[in-house]
């Protein structure tokens, strides 16, 4: 069966750590990262990127848009 | 690992895109705190904009408050009012432009304090605009004071003890008030502290705009919002904060759906 699959690109530069899409995600896919981008802010990235399934939420809520969203049937 | 990053560039095509920047933001980074209502609300605007093709056709008036600088963000026309004059210089752009897509943008010490006078009497003309209302209960930009709408027992800078009705009087709920007038079309209130609440916003925005072009009369979009520097809470908590002690008594919904009074009806008999 033909299982969907997601994957996030969140803007490292331009995120604010103010972690809104970490909390919006349903599968626990999204952390703030322990290191900081040049703003001194703990970006978002995929800690867990197998669990995501493409659904946008994050990206959704995003204050400033930092998070562009993929999805695809994987065989 | 290395078999995870495998497939993740696998699905990292432009086949398969499902949601990106709208391209009706500029590339400027916001100037609002992390978290801030006013970059998710902005996003929605210029997404409407996009799905509608009206662009070049649109005008923003932007007011005094933390988003006094949207016209950096949504990439469109815009101009910008003094403070809490907003529905005012819509009004003249509208009616010089009547062609044009017009809406104002404003927080609630702009719309509900300082610009009372000129939100209520713009609704009560049916001026063909769309106002977008941003009620964080607080002065954000000027660092956190009370607003009219501000709730009962809130702390902020100058209700440190938390609003006292006896003092500060009642939180304004002017969109009940814009919701009465007969020159409103449609009055909704909304939120975006989730993808769903997202969702609706968006909707009752797009509304909004298609009752602008159908000359409907005045459509108001209140999005219950949060405040996390002025609140001195985190933008999560600040979510929940909203849900538990605004929602109740800001309650969310269309309080009017349907278009201005017909002034036919109203003539005196003569
Ligand atoms: C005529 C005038 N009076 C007062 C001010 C100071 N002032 C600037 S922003 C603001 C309130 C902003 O609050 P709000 O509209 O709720 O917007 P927010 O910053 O919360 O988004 C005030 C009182 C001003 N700039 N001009
Ligand atoms: S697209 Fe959905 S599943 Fe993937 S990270 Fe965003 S919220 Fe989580
Ligand atoms: S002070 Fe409040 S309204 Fe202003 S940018 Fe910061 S969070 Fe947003």
């Amino acid at each position: 069966m033909a299982k969907v699959k997601g994957a996030v690109v969140v803007d490292m530069d331009t995120c604010k750590g103010c972690n809104l899409c970490v909390v919006a995600c349903p599968t626990q896919t999204l952390a703030l990262h322990r290191n900081v981008n040049g703003k001194g802010y703990h970006y978002s990235y995929m800690e867990n990127p197998d669990a995501c399934i493409g659904c946008s939420n994050c990206a959704l809520v995003c204050p400033d848009s930092c998070i562009t969203v993929y999805k695809a049937k994987i065989a | 690992m290395a078999e995870v990053a495998e497939n993740i560039q696998n699905i990292i095509k432009p086949e398969n895109l499902v949601y990106q920047k709208s391209p009706v933001l500029t590339d400027k980074v916001m100037h609002y705190c992390p978290g801030c209502s006013h970059g998710v609300v902005h996003k929605i605007i210029a997404e409407v904009i996009d799905e509608m093709g009206i662009q070049e056709d649109t005008i923003g008036v932007s007011p005094v408050g933390c988003s006094v600088f949207a016209y950096n963000y949504i990439d469109i026309d815009w101009h910008e009012a003094a403070h809490g004059r907003a529905p005012a210089v819509a009004t003249g752009v509208k009616r010089v432009f009547p062609n044009k897509f017009v809406f104002s943008y404003q927080g609630d010490g702009d719309l509900a304090a300082i610009g009372t006078a000129e939100t209520m009497h713009a609704v009560n003309r049916g001026e063909n605009i769309v106002m977008v209302f941003i009620n964080n209960a607080i002065y954000g930009m000027t660092g956190g004071q009370m607003a009219p709408t501000t709730m009962v027992g809130q702390v902020t800078a100058t209700t440190p003890y938390g609003r006292d009705v006896d003092l500060n009087g009642y939180p304004l709920k002017i969109t009940e008030l814009i919701a009465q007038l007969p020159g409103a079309a449609y009055v909704t209130r909304q939120s975006v502290q989730t993808a769903a609440a997202v969702k609706k916003t968006k909707k009752a925005i797009r509304k909004a705009f298609e009752i602008q072009a159908n000359k409907k009369g005045t459509a108001f979009v209140e999005v219950v919002a949060t405040c996390n520097s002025g609140w001195k809470i985190s933008p999560v908590d600040s979510n929940e904060w909203m849900e538990e002690h605004m929602f109740p008594f800001y309650p969310l919904g269309d309080l009017k759906d349907g278009e201005k009074e017909d002034p036919e009806a109203l003539k005196m008999n003569v």
